[in-house]
């Protein structure tokens, strides 16, 4: 095959990769939806924060906002400190609350943020206040069975009288 | 009989030798590289002997393994009723494992075994002794091009495997099956991270392009110069690329992944 062919050939190859380079980053992945776009970082403190995993969603009524970028805990309170980044042009009122949530029954964990009624925003590097920690499953069992057997000891209490 | 000792002692030295040999071929590679960028048309001619040749079983492969990847997953699937995960799953597996890795298996059995063929037989015809009479240094010829086209070559051929993989399975999931297909791609793009995974996909098979390309260019350069050694050296190229792309595979699985 002559020399230009050769070439053509090995260009158009190499086109092909970097078409679905594109296809991959692009269409397959979350190239498009953020790290494009200015955020600011929020922090929230909760007492459990259960399953959650560093770059899960945090929505307000469902709507993708931001992502989690860090998760720490604090060594004197013993609280899990969340990071989050949020885009720009998302603004919450200061005394907005922040839960974690799941998607459906067996789905991930994100942060829900329900925004209250103050007139100042939140700006970057503030703490959310109020928080409402994951339900740990264990623990709600544990609460069940309890307040079970609670039941039934003073339902047989009050027979016996 | 020889002593089991002496047995041993000579299959350690017999090891440590092939593996020293092996280690100063891959550097005279290296070494020669930059010389073999200069000279880019050798490297044109290889990216297309070894790359553009190889498309046509790799997009098929690509294709068929997202088509089944879909339909199996889709049957687990569809019990919990989590049928729209399914792109992200067949995604994750396609861009993270099974692209880079089929597509080096493929290429060590398309592309391996013809460079150990081709430099094998230069050898038996002492063509690359003829170039080192005329001062040319085969290495630097005829090597390190094909060395550098394998490398370049392999992540591209990686990339198509799991594009068309996803196309497949886009085929399979939306179009026959029913899945919807605003959630196949939301989802899809939700979870999976373009450095994370798709840029790790990459540097695997970097990686594994360097291993394939290596051990059949050593293969050929090493072997006897009869046909029975062109042939056990042809063989041996598959076999030890092939579990050198597997293990390395594993280990660059717990580097990469490791954390959730």
């Amino acid at each position: 095959m002559s020399k230009k062919g050769i070439e053509t050939l090995v260009g158009a190859f190499v086109l092909l990769g970097i078409l679905g380079l594109l296809f991959l980053a692009l269409k397959a992945a979350n190239l498009a939806s953020f790290s494009s776009r200015d955020t600011y970082t929020l922090q929230a403190r909760f007492d459990n924060i259960g399953g959650l995993k560093v770059r899960a969603p945090v929505r307000s009524a469902g709507v993708t906002v931001g992502r989690v970028s860090g998760i720490s805990l604090d060594g004197k309170t013993y609280q899990g400190v969340v990071t989050m980044e949020l885009e720009k042009g998302f603004q919450f009122p200061k005394d907005t609350s922040a839960k974690i949530l799941t998607a459906g029954l067996l789905g991930d964990q994100y942060i829900g943020l329900e925004p209250g009624g103050d007139e100042k925003n939140l700006i970057a590097g503030d703490v959310i206040k109020q928080t409402q920690s994951a339900v740990v499953l264990e623990n709600l069992i544990g609460q069940f069975l309890f307040n079970k057997a609670a039941d039934a000891g003073s339902g047989e209490g009050g027979g016996k009288k | 009989m020889t002593n089991p000792i002496t047995w041993l002692g000579a299959g350690t030295l017999n090891w440590l030798r092939s593996m020293g040999a092996a280690t100063y071929f891959f550097v005279d590679l290296l070494k020669n590289s930059p010389a073999a960028v200069r000279r880019f048309m050798l490297v044109v001619a290889q990216i297309h002997a070894i790359g553009n040749l190889s498309l046509v079983i790799i997009l098929a492969s690509g294709v068929a393994v997202g088509f089944v990847l879909a339909l199996q997953m889709y049957y687990a699937l569809v019990t919990y009723g989590a049928t729209e995960s399914l792109g992200l799953i067949v995604n994750l597996a396609l861009v993270r494992e099974l692209g880079p890795v089929v597509t080096a298996l493929l290429f060590a059995g398309r592309a391996g075994t013809s460079l150990t063929a081709e430099i094998g037989l230069m050898k038996a015809g002492e063509q690359l002794a003829a170039m080192e009479m005329m001062a040319i240094d085969p290495k630097s010829r005829v090597l390190a091009p094909r060395f550098l086209g394998g490398i370049v070559s392999m992540p591209i051929l990686a990339i198509l495997f799991s594009t068309v993989g996803i196309l497949g399975a886009y085929v399979v999931a939306v179009l026959l099956i029913g899945v919807d297909e605003g959630n196949f791609w939301s989802i899809m793009q939700g979870r999976v991270d373009v450095w994370r995974d798709v840029g790790n996909g990459i540097v695997k098979s970097a990686v594994f392009g360097l291993i394939c390309t290596f051990v059949a260019l050593y293969q050929g350069y090493e072997t006897e110069a009869t046909p029975e050694g062109v042939a056990y050296a042809t063989t041996r190229t598959v076999v030890i690329s092939s579990l050198g792309v597997l293990g390395m595979d594993f280990i660059l699985t717990a580097l990469m992944f490791s954390t959730p």
